[in-house]
């Protein structure tokens, strides 16, 4: 039976993990390369790097991340965070990611999906998609949908999350990347319903993410939420939870994982 | 040395990568008559079965020749479909026929439904080792590996590991010297490492 995934997610900005990263008996609690070991060893199914660097100069770190993380790591490694063109993704490609992760440039450009699709297969091409519930608060049914957001969050795409999702599919990505917005940072658990919106309406793979604060919420994420994949960053970064614990608790609730 | 054959369906940097961790050498030959050399061949692959289509040009007789004479010959992903017969996503395009059988999509489920089996098959899934083979040595039954695909090979007696999703199919194949992974031991781990171990030093 096909396993629900794991993810764990490496904020990258200029060659360093950010985010708070606490765990003990790491050199360099920074270190990408040392945190994908760890998270290798300790059972995680795919790793993302999100490259959160402001200017181009630093940028050019990115590559020599990707290389330094993928050496050692025979689990899919997807890249994301400021892939703007056909040629950034070919040099995440080509430094040795599995998988590209478009957001702003998707929504602007979306046929970059096609290109990407062909030229690298589908399953090279995930599509993140940022949403917020319109309308307000950060529960209940969601009645006027969820707001797909652009540029980290910060300007306001005019697309609906599902019918955005559709559309990414029919242009060839292999997977969604759903973060909600309302969720991202809080801890009280993933969007639900707004996964369980879009996972329903798209035949490729959902990763839900944004608000995993405890072990319960990833057991709710693959049962009401239809997730076929979980992506956190913080709980695992600080050791809160480790990978191997969580999927123990998911295997007894009856969940498959790898373990 | 293994020969890697680079047709361009897909990216083979995971691939050169995990062959240099265990410790085999790869070369990229210029062309068919390139083979010669080889002490084994790999086809790798993603996506549309459309894509062999350039292995026609004298690839697949060359691949054939060495076959004959006993070099090793392991397909991945797309290049497991291309060892058989052909493939149901491009009817006109013929396999390299080795392996007795045609490919087919998978059928999943409909979509919204509850604990949908979606297609394509993406993650982690369990191999259940139908039979003792060479290429799986030291793997056990309830071992996972990483898949990412829609079509399948049927399950013959040319089926080594069979995997579930929605309906068993072929996972691990081999034949002789010949055979092939439905999943990418590139990116599976310590199981997919000892995989390609089996492969470049057993069989």
């Amino acid at each position: 039976m096909l396993s629900k995934r794991i993810i764990a997610c490496l904020d990258v900005r200029n060659g360093q993990v950010v985010k708070g990263v606490n765990f003990e008996g790491l050199r360099s609690a920074g270190d990408p390369a040392e945190l994908a070991r760890r998270y290798n060893r300790d059972g995680i199914d795919e790793l993302v790097i999100l490259d959160i660097t402001a200017t181009i100069e630093e940028r050019r770190a990115l590559a020599d991340t990707i290389r330094a993380v993928a050496r050692e790591l025979f689990i899919p490694l997807a890249v994301g965070g400021g892939i703007r063109t056909e040629s950034d993704a070919a040099a995440a490609v080509e430094a040795g990611a599995d998988k590209v992760s478009l957001n702003t440039a998707a929504l602007r450009e979306p046929a970059l999906i096609t290109t990407l699709a062909r030229r690298y297969g589908s399953q090279a091409v995930l599509v993140a998609i940022d949403a917020k519930r319109a309308g307000g608060g950060t529960s209940g049914p969601g009645t006027r949908g969820f707001s797909v957001y652009a540029r980290s969050g910060q300007s306001e795409a005019g697309r609906d999350a599902v019918e955005w999702a559709r559309e990414a599919e029919d242009r060839g990505a292999g997977e969604i990347l759903l973060t909600s917005i309302d969720r991202d940072g809080t801890k009280i658990g993933f969007d639900c319903p707004m996964t369980a919106a879009v996972s329903q309406a798209v035949s490729i793979p959902v990763i839900a993410s944004g608000g995993a604060g405890s072990l319960g919420d990833f057991v709710d994420v693959f049962t009401t939420g239809r997730a076929d994949a979980a992506l956190a960053a913080s709980i695992f970064h600080y050791a809160e939870t480790s990978v191997r614990s969580l999927k123990q608790h998911l295997q007894q609730r009856g969940i498959p994982v790898r373990l | 040395m293994i020969a890697l054959i680079d047709y361009k369906a897909g990216n083979l940097t995971s691939v050169r990568k995990a062959f240099a961790a265990i410790g085999a050498e790869l070369y990229d030959p210029a062309s068919p008559g390139d083979l010669e050399r080889a002490t084994a061949i790999v086809v790798p692959g993603v996506g549309h079965f459309g894509a062999t289509a350039a292995l026609d040009r004298g690839w697949a007789e060359a691949i054939r020749g060495r076959v004959a004479l006993g070099r090793p010959l392991l397909g991945i992903c797309l290049g497991l479909q291309w060892l058989f017969a052909g493939s149901e996503e491009a009817p006109d395009c013929p396999g390299l026929g080795v392996l007795a059988g045609t490919c087919y999509r998978l059928k999943g489920s409909a979509q919204g439904a509850h604990d949908a089996i979606k297609i394509p098959h993406v993650g982690w899934n369990n191999l259940a080792i139908a039979h003792d083979a060479p290429i799986v040595a030291g793997v056990a039954t309830g071992s996972q590996v990483y898949f990412t695909h829609s079509f399948v090979a049927p399950v013959t007696a040319d089926t080594v590991a069979v995997t579930e999703h929605g309906e068993p199919f072929a996972a691990i194949v081999q034949r002789d010297r010949v055979a092939g992974v439905q999943f990418h031991p590139e990116k599976s781990g310590e199981v997919g490492l000892q995989i390609l171990r089996n492969f470049a030093h057993a069989i």
